[in-house]
């Protein structure tokens, strides 16, 4: 049983395309390389001959395969809305089906399907933090996210000895007369920043919430969309969907952009095959939402803003910028974020030229692809420095960890933090001011 | 024409680099196209860097005689980037540098690469002002833009591409390298080459550089949508705005037909009984601008105008826009297969166009959306049709002659910013006289002896060529 689609199923989307090239405008691949191939025309043209059994997966239709983000600029900028992104993981799972997972996405899978291994390979390197990456063996599969070339000079967060499962209990009570939430957290937080998802749950506990971090979530399935393996996809897709199916929630709120995107993509009933798999996961899709909007559309913002009026004089201000992660801003979440530290009294927000610049990790593209990674994320460079903030916020644990290696080779004074970490360090400090008060 | 061998891509290899010359299968795939939607596959794909690359490439396939065509983003609407010899596309997209702006002088200087909209964005930093500005802008690239001689809805007040290049690096189907015009306004030293290579659609040689003039940035912009009861009356007023004296910077118009498109989607609100509709901008010093828009909606006034809204900011003008631009992507609703022309005719003939275009329409029962860049008499007329349905090729290729001719007859031309390339040169003959044509042909055969470049593109075969002449005496 395959529940996710299969190229012939994509025929109607694949005709959509009218070939008008305003797929390049965005692209960062394609404004990396100039190369038409990894533009989503390109692909689109590549995939209707495959289809039609004009052409052959050679070498270059697979390196042009291979040269895709899944950032959704191109499904965004599009005027037919034609999904890139789908068809191209859809290829890459056709690749994987006919030839074998490359090394790469076995890494992936040997990581992914099993928390366990992630676990505990996070618990033994902490002993060598932050040179972790260096020491573990090279066939390992974290690695293989990075790449050993992509790791050189590489600057990684020092990573945590406990992971997010470790450092929070399974419920956080909140007000009883709030709404509970689950959260999803995803790998990265999970186990290498998983102080963003401790900031995300605090701060929906200090408006209220009871927030729910059920232990047998699982990965998103970006990195199995992203290298092509159709069966760990469905794994993923059935463990989560067992994970959050008997929680009586509304919402389950993402803090890491990538994830949100790719629950949506997996899940989404167009992705799946009909029946009951179909519906969980429609269903399980319909209720992800990310913290940033979910705090907009709950009217928190107003919340935060009394909670924080009495901090002000004391405290410093900090010069704050923000970067759009590409999983938020081809989804339209461009304002939500930015109301959020505007509503933060002790942050001077700049708005920093390029913010929306892809920051050029891409997931396991920057496994595959580190040159092209970088010339990507060097277009950043420019816009972040000449914005004077202290501090770079965003939405995205992966583009956190990009942007910190951008600062760290570019040598700027700044730091790279996740808006919800931000808000959390502002609000215990506004209630530390007050309980002294 | 030869055809390319290994003993070619050695020789390419050897003047741009291995990992520039690209001959698989794929990659010539992925170069076969564009927004014509028609394929033809190139031999070979090369990513030249410089003038003098190009050059070299040009004398190799010179002395071979290989058929070669420039490429930018491969984003027209005539087929100009189509090899349909075969042969080497040259892309240029690699040529992407903005190499000065002159702020003394207010000109750029330009490789042909460079995306229209990061020029503009470029100057308007500095307070200056790139106005040509194709729908393509955000991905089209200035040397197709010269190539093609783009337009877009600012020209009605501005003018086109050819109105702002000042000077020219060529190289021409011989490999050599000239310079045309130069970094001033006035300049009459010999022929106006410059005016002959933009919009010479790839096919008199490849420029390789550009000389823009640029003007300063107007202070201040507004935008108005007038809604009118037919399509009368907003054809008039087009006509009127102008009589009145005024140029607004953009003045476009989209029909019923275009209206009933969009009528629907969430965020667009028009009146019930709103059969066109104008969207007017006007620029210039802030004070000037509440009087010009007072000005046009008197002169609108009497011919059947419904309501106007004007912009009060920037994402009030951004939604009054999302009308226009939503049409272009909602016409496939209509039917699978759009065939889109640019016609073009003297402004005060617009409301005839239109007139013609609505009898053709309901005669032949083919639904006929038009809507574009009134102010100019630009008029972007697209027949939405299924090719599946028995028939249908022949009605369609019958409604575009008449189109055509009507056009003609009105004074007008059949291409006003998209070229002839391959789509209209069974068209070209309607409005270009045998003399004339033979001048064309005489100049294309003086800089392109061996016929190498771009060939097939913009004149028919003869026989075609004879028989679109014979039918309009």
């Amino acid at each position: 049983m395959n529940i996710h689609k299969e190229l012939s199923d994509y025929r109607q989307e694949l005709s959509a395309c009218v070939r008008c090239g305003a797929c390049q405008a965005q692209c960062p691949v394609y404004l990396a390389t100039s190369k038409e191939g990894a533009a989503a025309r390109g692909k689109l043209v590549l995939a209707t001959e495959l289809l039609a059994g004009r052409a052959e997966l050679d070498a270059e239709a697979m390196r042009d395969l291979s040269l895709c983000l899944l950032c959704g600029a191109c499904v965004h900028n599009c005027p037919n809305q034609v999904p890139t992104d789908a068809i191209v993981s859809v290829l890459r799972r056709e690749i994987s089906k006919k030839r074998g997972l490359g090394p790469l996405a076995k890494g992936v899978a040997a990581l992914t399907a099993n928390p366990r291994l992630l676990g505990s390979l996070v618990r033994g390197a902490g002993l060598f933090s932050p040179l972790f990456f260096k020491k573990i063996p090279e066939t390992s599969g974290l690695r293989l996210r990075f790449s050993p070339e992509s790791l050189k000079d590489r600057i990684l967060p020092p990573l945590p000895s406990r992971n997010l499962f470790a450092r929070l209990p399974e419920r956080l009570q909140g007000q009883p007369d709030k709404p509970t939430l689950a959260f999803f957290a995803g790998c990265t937080i999970s186990y290498l920043y998983p102080e963003i998802a401790e900031a995300t749950v605090r701060v929906l506990q200090h408006l209220g919430y009871t927030v729910l971090v059920p232990r047998q979530q699982g990965c998103c399935g970006m990195p199995a969309l992203s290298s092509g393996n159709g069966e760990l996809l469905k794994q993923l897709a059935h463990a989560n969907i067992a994970a959050f199916a008997n929680l009586a929630v509304d919402h389950i709120i993402t803090a890491c952009a990538s994830c949100g995107a790719a629950l949506h993509q997996v899940h989404q009933a167009q992705q799946v095959q009909p029946g009951e798999t179909g519906q969980n996961c429609t269903s399980f899709a319909n209720k992800v939402m990310d913290i940033h909007v979910f705090l907009e559309k709950e009217g928190c913002l107003h919340t935060l803003a009394d909670l924080l009026a009495t901090t002000t004089a004391t405290t410093q201000r900090i010069k704050v910028c923000y970067h759009d992660p590409c999983h938020l801003k081809n989804h339209g979440i461009i304002r939500e974020p930015r109301a959020l530290l505007r509503v933060l009294p002790t942050v001077d927000y700049v708005e920093m030229d390029g913010a929306a610049l892809c920051c050029g990790l891409g997931g396991t593209f920057s496994a595959s692809q580190p040159d092209l990674s970088r010339t990507i994320a060097d277009r950043k460079t420019a816009g972040l420095a000449a914005s004077g903030a202290e501090l770079v916020a965003s939405g995205c644990p992966g583009c956190i960890l990009q942007l910190t290696d951008i600062i760290h080779r570019a040598g700027l004074p700044m730091r790279a933090v996740h808006t919800m970490t931000l808000v959390l360090a502002v609000l215990e400090q506004a209630l530390t001011t007050k309980a002294e008060m | 024409m030869s055809t390319l061998n290994e003993h070619h891509l050695q020789a390419l290899r050897d003047i741009v680099g291995t990992e520039h010359v690209a001959s698989s299968r794929t990659d010539r795939l992925t170069h076969s196209f564009d927004a014509t939607q028609q394929h033809c596959m190139p031999d070979v794909v090369v990513h030249p860097k410089s003038t003098e690359e190009i050059a070299a490439i040009v004398q190799l396939a010179a002395k071979h005689r290989l058929p070669l065509l420039p490429r930018g983003a491969g984003s027209g609407f005539s087929g100009g980037a189509l090899p349909v010899q075969g042969g080497v596309v040259l892309v240029l997209t690699r040529m992407n540098r903005i190499l000065e702006i002159d702020t003394n002088n207010l000109i750029a200087v330009v490789e042909p690469g460079v995306v229209t909209a990061r020029l503009q964005e470029a100057v308007e930093r500095l307070g200056l002002f790139y106005p040509p500005d194709p729908a393509s802008k955000e991905f089209s690239t200035l040397g197709g833009n010269v190539a093609e001689c783009a337009g877009g809805p600012r020209c009605v007040k501005y003018g086109v591409t050819r109105d702002y290049v000042l000077g020219l690096t060529v190289v021409t189907p011989t490999g050599e390298i000239i310079r045309t015009g130069g970094r001033t306004i006035k300049n009459v030293v010999g022929y106006d080459l410059t005016r002959l290579f933009v919009g010479s659609e790839g096919t008199l040689g490849i420029v390789t550089e550009i000389i823009l003039r640029l003007l300063p940035k107007p202070a201040a912009k507004r935008t108005m949508l007038a809604t009118f009861t037919q399509i009368d009356g907003a054809a008039e007023a087009v006509s009127a705005i102008i009589r009145g004296k005024i140029i607004p910077t953009t003045l476009e118009f989209m029909d019923a037909g275009a209206i009933g498109c969009v009528r629907d989607l969430p965020g667009i609100d028009l009146p019930a009984d709103c059969q066109a509709l104008l969207i007017i901008e006007v620029d210039g010093e802030p004070a000037q601008l509440e009087p010009q828009l007072e000005r046009i909606i008197e002169l609108m006034q009497p011919l059947g105008l419904l309501a106007t809204t004007i912009a009060q900011d920037a994402a009030e003008a951004e939604a009054l826009w999302r009308v226009r631009r939503s049409v272009s992507p909602s016409l496939r609703k209509l039917g699978p297969n759009k065939f889109n022309e640019d016609i073009v005719v003297p402004r005060a003939k617009v409301p005839e166009m239109i007139r013609a275009l609505e009898a053709l329409s309901q005669r032949l029962a083919l639904p006929i959306i038009n809507f574009g860049h009134a102010g100019d008499g630009n008029i972007h007329v697209n027949l939405m049709v299924d090719l599946q349905e028995p028939g249908m090729e022949a009605k369609v290729q019958a409604a575009l002659t008449e189109i055509f001719r009507t056009t003609v007859s009105l004074g007008g031309s059949v291409s006003g910013e998209h070229g002839i390339g391959l789509a209209k040169q069974p068209y070209i003959g309607l409005e270009l006289d045998q003399p004339t044509l033979a001048v064309m042909q005489a100049v294309k055969t003086a800089l392109d002896p061996l016929g190498i470049m771009n060939p097939g593109k913009i004149f028919p075969a003869e026989s075609r060529l004879a028989l679109a002449h014979d039918e309009t005496v």
